[in-house]
């Protein structure tokens, strides 16, 4: 019995949380919860800042700074996995070459999956996606041919510059906002006209620091837990 | 009570119990194994539970997405909030689910185990701290002598 004593305790303390999760969802009602503030949100995003994707104009416009945190803790975690996995000897490459089907596969996707990427990175303040979305495309695209082929090393270096520049950007597109006497982050160039690639300001400029910044951390990241690490 | 709102409610007991399920399985799967990598999965089943639960907050019946292609939007729409918290949580577990990762990676690296119990064993046998031995190992209490360990890990 005493090798089964964790799991009776957590089934006991899981059917604790299970009432009492259902107990709080139970009051409440589905499809009338009451938050006012998405409504709001809903009705002004598109005559305030001319991005017809509603999410889109609340990450980046109304939420800009919390974003940014989001990208600095993708930032921390990313350096943080990398200074974990550096050292130890871990640079030789493991494992031998994939297949024949999953190379050339490979090398097929790669343009599509970069066209994809981007096509979705600067269309976010318009249609479902986003530079989140698409920057994990973009990291996807180079992250199938080292999967395909363990023996090519992702180049670090340019990876980590992208990444640099791209964080950065986004800080200086928020701070050019200062000098017009706004807020962190205002959106810039005013609305433009909705529903056309070049229009809700600073947004796509925006989404597109974010979608590369994404796409090459994601990619480091992706190369250095398959076994990359101790490279850069 | 038209057909949209049984229709509404019958989803909305659907994608909560969905929602309490994978938290509590996602807990479950954190307690009890005691193989590393079962353990983040666990970390990630929560994760996608408590998004699960964020997105069928917003719901609305009858509404469309928000995105307002058409220039204006022609009915109501589902709440846009939740979507990019659940953008953003979505975006921070993979990064935490990366770091974690990376960490197991290390482990098994400097352990030669995943086995998160062994690991507290060697780890009690390395420091000659007794705090750090599980309680409940039965047989397996004696600690692993340091010369062994040693050539454990070369």
């Amino acid at each position: 019995m005493k090798g089964y004593g964790r799991a009776v305790a957590a089934t006991i303390f899981l059917i604790g949380l299970g009432t009492l999760l259902a107990a709080l969802f139970a009051a409440l009602p589905f499809g009338q919860a009451p938050m006012q503030v998405g409504q709001a949100t809903a009705v002004v995003a598109l005559p305030e800042t001319g991005a017809t994707n509603i999410v889109s104009a609340i990450l980046l416009a109304y939420r800009g700074l919390d974003t940014l945190g989001e990208v600095t803790i993708l930032f921390v975690a990313a350096t943080a996995a990398g200074m974990v996995l550096s050292g130890a000897g871990r640079g030789e490459a493991q494992g031998a070459p994939a297949g024949f089907i999953l190379r050339v596969a490979s090398g097929l996707l790669f343009p599509f999956l970069l066209a994809l990427g981007a096509f979705i990175v600067v269309h976010g303040h318009l249609t479902p996606g986003g530079g989140f979305q698409g920057g994990a495309i973009l990291a996807a695209a180079f992250f199938i041919p080292l999967l395909a082929n363990p023996a090519s090393p992702l180049n670090h270096t340019v990876a980590m510059v992208i990444e640099g520049v791209s964080g950065a950007a986004f800080i200086a597109i928020g701070a050019a906002a200062l000098f017009g006497g706004e807020a962190f982050l205002t959106p810039l160039f005013g609305t433009g006209t909705p529903g056309e690639l070049f229009s809700a300001g600073s947004l796509p400029l925006l989404y597109l620091a974010v979608g590369l910044k994404v796409g090459s951390e994601l990619a480091g990241l992706m190369a250095r837990v398959a076994g990359e690490g101790g490279r850069a | 009570m038209t057909d949209a709102m049984l229709l509404a409610e019958a989803l909305g007991d659907v994608l909560y119990t969905g929602a309490i399920g994978l938290i509590l399985l996602g807990l479950y799967a954190m307690v009890v194994p005691r193989h590393l990598v079962r353990i983040v999965l666990g970390l990630l089943l929560v994760q996608s539970g408590v998004n699960l639960f964020l997105v069928a907050v917003g719901y609305r019946p009858e509404a469309a997405a928000p995105i307002l292609l058409g220039g204006q939007a022609i009915g109501p729409v589902v709440d846009p909030l939740p979507q990019a918290l659940v953008l953003t949580a979505i975006v921070i577990g993979v990064g935490v689910l990366a770091l974690a990762l990376a960490l197991v990676v290390r482990v098994k690296d400097v352990h030669g185990t995943l086995d998160s119990r062994e690991v507290a064993e060697r780890m009690a046998a390395e420091t000659g701290d007794s705090r750090l031995m599980p309680e409940t190992a039965p047989g397996r209490g004696a600690a692993v002598p340091a010369r062994e360990m040693l050539e454990d890990r070369s």
